[in-house]
Parts: structure tokens; sequence; C-alpha cells
């Protein structure tokens, strides 16, 4: 190999460079929500609808008469995301369309709280459609109020630091996992190349697929826009959120193993929402991940 | 062909004959038939259909709405809380202009639970964006299904077909099935202008501001207005094909009536036969039952009633406060118009309840002993 073909080779495009999602949205700066997007455009292509309920996303995308995608967007009702998409399914089925992939994109509100029953009725049916959650942990588009996504500690505006939500995070990919849908993945910002290739792996799957995405919110937050892709990166290296895959709800498999995982406490003191915990409170958080690792570890065996 | 079918099955028959292509739906008592036939003929092949069996009526709107908005033509039943708990949908379907027909079967709203007609469930979504057509018999049904897509798709605004709970939705009548061929010449496939297509991106419904919405609004308002005349002419259409005509209202002997019954539903049948015996014993009346309640049938409504001396609003249903629905919309027909009679208004019928031919002779006696109606409404068959 001559030394311009090593170089050459050094630098392959390890992601599509197509994009379907044009600049001029309306994402806060640092936006985890916004990569997401991008990351699953990339994969899933031109032939795509895309469903979305209130959330960011129902406001990132542009007001009436723009649109920053490329690809058809339905925006619907919060807890509709999975319904909605599965009448759009059906939809273009009957009138010759089988080929477009048909998504809902919902946020941890309208997926974790008032979209579940449909999720759930959607899954239970296995409904052919890719269902993507991208998780930042709160109700952002409405100014940062607690989700049953929210986290063990963290403070909201309705959890304020007197009164931090004490209650840990709803285990989504459990609930999704018992539906035995045939995909199921969690994926994260900060590994576009695992999140594009799960992705691609789905659309070549039938059936319900499920996706949770993790995606930090600097205004939620109080992180630094420029760390979002440092948390995310930290929520995957200290087993906060592990990369994993489950098939047909049995067959489990961990993406990335991190042998020596690094204590959370980096982690959360890069966040504003954590501000307040006091010693033993993290404590609690690193005993919960420990804990959530080792059941995975078991699940995965 | 003339079949002998119960009011479910004539709802089932005619998104048969529409050729919905997808069907999505929950099931409810006194809806259940009307699901239960469709999805055996989905099942069968003699539809070729999608059926989604959603877990709640919220899904069954909005899965009719994806389906629509993918160029499908979308169809679903329900009654009273499911039509309820569609509520939110039922706006979103009227104000994103999807042109679904859905049947709705009139059952009381509990509490106490109910399983028994009345309009309190259909009328609390008048403000929807939806058009409501109120059906008498079986035939009806059938007929204003077919229709109904005509002019939803038409005007790309959702329609609502309705019967009552038992009365209609149990009962068995002759129906006279519109022949596939003919239908399928009165109402062509589902063509929408814009749909979700790739080769043709668009984002619907997105964030609207302040400078947008109203417009949006005022065209839904004013496509609902061309309904009535679209609606008298596709009738027409009909008639011309299937020897039945189908409108705003429906008037029987109404012409040289000193006294007019306003009806709806099957209680429009009922009052056709007390005519016929106030008749017999001199009384001079007329039956008005108004199919179409949106849009409402103002000018049909005035031509009608301008030329009577008296006229008396049934009511099976209450907007509590204000008294009988159909009354307020009478009245409001009526308001300012030159040598309109007063219009009495009863509330009868609710929960099932039966009205029967006494129930309206003790509504015609009444307003005869009286000159002017007031504002009180008068309640037939009440223990008090």
């Amino acid at each position: 190999m001559t030394q311009e073909a090593k170089k050459e080779k050094k630098f392959t495009m390890t992601l599509p460079a197509d994009e379907l999602m044009a600049c001029g949205h309306l994402a806060c700066q640092g936006c985890g929500a916004t990569l997401a997007m991008r990351y699953m455009l990339k994969a899933l292509g031109q032939k795509t609808v895309l469903c979305i309920p209130a959330c960011c996303w129902a406001v990132i995308d542009g007001p009436y008469p723009y649109s920053s995608m490329d690809v058809p967007v339905y925006h619907c009702a919060f807890e509709t995301a999975a319904s909605t998409a599965t009448g759009v399914k059906a939809g273009l089925e009957m009138t010759g369309d089988a080929e477009t992939t048909v998504v809902a994109w919902g946020g941890d509100g309208g997926t974790f709280d008032i979209g579940i029953q449909a999720l759930s009725g959607a899954a239970e049916r296995n409904e052919d459609i890719i269902y993507v959650c991208y998780d930042n942990e709160a109700y952002m588009n409405t100014g940062i109020q607690r989700s049953s996504a929210t986290p063990y500690g963290a403070w909201t505006t309705t959890t304020p630091v007197k009164h931090f939500k004490n209650r840990p995070k709803k285990d989504i990919v459990a609930i999704m996992a018992a539906h035995r849908i045939p995909y199921l993945a969690t994926a994260s910002v900060a590994y576009p190349e695992d999140f594009v290739k799960k992705m691609n792996k789905a659309k070549g799957i039938r059936g319900t697929r499920f996706f949770h995405v993790y995606a930090p919110c600097p205004t939620g937050w109080k992180s630094r826009p420029e760390d979002t892709i440092k948390l995310a990166r930290m929520a995957v290296q200290n087993g906060y959120f592990p990369l994993i895959e489950i098939e047909n709800g049995e067959k489990t498999t961990v993406n990335m193993l991190i042998k020596q995982r690094k204590p959370v406490d980096e982690y959360l003191r890069l966040q504003g929402r954590f501000r307040h915990l006091q010693p033993e409170q993290v404590a609690a958080i690193q005993a919960e991940i420990e804990t959530r690792w080792e059941r995975l570890l078991k699940a995965a065996a | 062909m003339k079949k002998v079918m119960m009011g479910n099955h004539a709802l089932s028959y005619g998104a048969m004959l529409a050729r919905a292509q997808v069907v999505s739906a929950y099931p409810i008592t006194p809806q259940t038939q009307v699901v239960e036939l469709l999805s055996e003929m989905c099942a069968d092949g003699t539809l070729e259909a999608q059926f989604i069996k959603v877990e709640s009526e919220h899904s069954a709107m909005a899965s009719c709405i994806g389906a629509s908005v993918a160029g499908a033509r979308a169809f679903t039943a329900t009654s009273s809380q499911g039509l309820a708990l569609m509520h939110e949908m039922l706006h979103w379907a009227g104000g994103g202009r999807h042109p679904i027909v859905m049947g709705e079967v009139n059952r009381a709203m509990a509490p106490g639970w109910s399983i028994w007609t009345d309009q309190n469930d259909s009328l609390s979504q008048r403000d929807t964006g939806w058009m409501q057509f109120y059906c008498s018999s079986n035939q009806e049904v059938v007929d204003t299904v077919i229709q109904a897509f005509k002019v939803a798709e038409t005007l790309m605004i959702p329609a609502m077909v309705i019967l009552d709970a038992f009365a209609l939705s149990h009962t068995y009548e002759v129906v006279d099935v519109p022949e596939q061929a003919l239908v399928d010449k009165y109402l062509p496939p589902f063509k929408p202008a814009i749909r979700l297509n790739p080769a043709d991106p668009r984002a619907f419904g997105g964030l609207t501001g302040s400078e947008h919405y109203m417009e949006l609004r005022y065209k839904l308002e004013k496509d609902m207005e061309k309904a009535p005349a679209l609606i008298e002419e596709t009738g027409r259409e009909y008639e011309k094909l299937f020897g039945r005509r189908l409108g705003l209202i429906d008037a029987y002997r109404c012409d040289d009536a000193d006294f007019v019954f306003v009806t709806s539903g099957t209680a429009g049948y009922t009052a056709r036969v007390a005519v016929d015996e106030l008749r017999a014993s001199g009384v001079k009346a007329g039956n008005l039952r108004i199919k179409v309640f949106r849009p409402f049938p103002y000018r049909q409504v005035r031509e009608v009633l301008g030329r009577v001396k008296k006229a008396a609003v049934l009511d099976r249903n209450c907007s509590y406060g204000a008294g009988g629905i159909f009354y307020q919309e009478v009245k409001s027909a009526v308001y300012s118009s030159p040598g309109m009679p007063p219009i009495f208004g009863y509330i009868a019928g609710l929960g099932g309840r039966d009205i029967m031919t006494d129930s309206f002779k003790e509504i015609a006696a009444h307003a005869a002993s009286r000159d002017r109606a007031d504002e009180e409404i008068v309640w037939i068959g009440v223990k008090k």
C-alpha cells in the first residue's frame, strides 16, 4: 500500500454523508436530540416518514410553513406517536408503498408517561414501525418539569432542590423488552457509529423496533453546551446508560463492555441539576448503577 | 339486493361498499357489531383493508388520522365514552382536514353507567370541525356512509354518521344494499392533493403562529359552509343512481301544516306516526326531521318553519344551563327573520327512555295550550 492510499484510508467516512436534516432548525445550543435525529436519518435515508408528537422536536423542526427535514413529517398529538405511526404505516401499505420506514419520534415524556399506552398497544400488536425515544430526562419543551424518566436526585422545576426527585427512573427498556418485540436498542449521541449501525439493523427487521436514545439537554441539565458529547460518553463509560440490544425480548447483547467503569461523581458534577446532592446521595446513585450493571451482565450471559 | 340487517351492520356495509382501506377501532357497547363484521370482512377478503385492533378509541382515531394523511380511506366507529375519549383527536382530524368517516352510536354518558340512547355524546363534539349526519333508518345509515365519504373527501372535512343505540343499532330492517359497481361510480378512490410522501416531503400540523392559525380556521369554516349545497347536490346524484334522495332535512307533511315537530334520529320516525294520528284527529301537524346537525341547515329549517304557526323542538339531549341543543339551533335559525312562529322546546328520552307517539301528543297539547314560547324547557315523561 502506498503512503497516499494509507492516508486516504485513515479518512474513510464511518457514517453516511447524506444530510436529511437541514440547518435552520430551532434547537438550543448543544442539543443532544438534534444530533440523534441527524444520525437516525443518515441511517434510514429518504424513504422515511416521521411522526412527531408534542416534545422539543415539535418546535425544533421549525414553524409552519417551514420544516428542517427533507423527509415528510406529521406533527401528532402528545400521546399518539405510536398510534399515529401505526396508521401511517397501514395507510402507506394500502396505497402501494410497503417500502417506506415509518418512525415515531418522541421525547421521554411522550414515551415513558403520556404515550406509554399507545406505545404498549403498538408493541403488543408488533406494528411495523420504529419508535425512537430521545431521552433528555424531563419535560424540557415545557420548561424542565420532572417526568418518569427523570433520574433519582435530579432538580427540575417541579422537583425543587428541597424536594428533588426521590424515585428512580422508570426502566423503559425492561418494559419494552417485556413486550417481546423483535428489536430493542439503546444508543447515545456520543457513539454515532454504534447508533447508525443499530438503526441500519433495525431498518432490515419487520415489526416493532424500539430505540432508547440518550440525549443530553444543556438547558435542562444546567450543563455547558460544549459538554453534551462528553456527558453522553461519560454516561456510557460509567455504566449509567449502557449500550445494549435486546432481540425478541430475550437475547441481550452489551455492545460496550466497560471493564474499568468510572465513578458517577464527575458526571454528576458537570450538571447543575445535581449540584445539591450530598455524598451519601451520590453513593446511592453509584450503588444503583452497580446493581443495574450486574443485572445487565447476568441477562447478557 | 335486499338484506335484513341491524343498524350496526348497515354501518359495516356502508364502509365495505365505500371500500375503506384502513379500519381502526376499539369495541364499546352498543357499537361492537360494526367492528365485528368489518373484522370478518377484512379477514375473508370481502373488504380489502387493514384492520388495526387498537387498545383505545384515542388510538383508533389517531391511527385513522395517520392512515388518512398517508392517503388511505379510513373508517372507525364508536359510541359515548369512546367518543369522549377521542375528543382531542376529533379536533385533530377536523383541524388537520383528514376526511375520516366514523359511525357513532348515540349512547348516554356515564355516570351512572348507561348503554341506552341519547345524543349528549355526539352533540358534545359539535365544535370539533366534523360534519354530523343523524340517521333514522338502517337504509339511511348505509346510504349516508357512502355519501359522507364523498362529501368529506371533496371538502377534506371528517364526518360522523350517527344512529340511536338499540332503537336503530340493534334493530333489524330491510335494507336495499347498493350495487358495488354503482357505488364505485358514485365514489371514486380517495386521491388527496397532498399526503405523506417521501418523494414530496412536507410537514403537516407544525407549530403555527398567530400570523397563520386564524386563516387555517377561516378556511375550515368557509369549506364547512360549502357543505349544505354539496350534501344536497351529492344527495340528488345519489338519487339518480340508487333512487333514494339524501338531503339536509326530511320534511313530512309540512307543506300545509299549522304545527310542526322538529326532530332527529329515530324519534323522527315515531313523530311521523304521531303526525298521521294527529291529522286523523283534526290537527294539521307535520314533522321536520333534521338530518344534518353540522353544518346546521339554517336556511332549510327557516323555509319550512316560515310557513307554520307553531313549532316544537324535541331534544334527546341537554346542554345543562341552556336546555335542548337542537332547540338552541332552531331558535337561532329563525331569529331576526320576519314572520317566524313561536318555537317551543322539549326534552325527552334521555338515557334510552322511550319516546312514544303519546310523547308527541303530549307535546302537541302543551304547545296548543299557549300562544307564546317562554324560556321554559319542558321535560316530557320525567318523574318530578
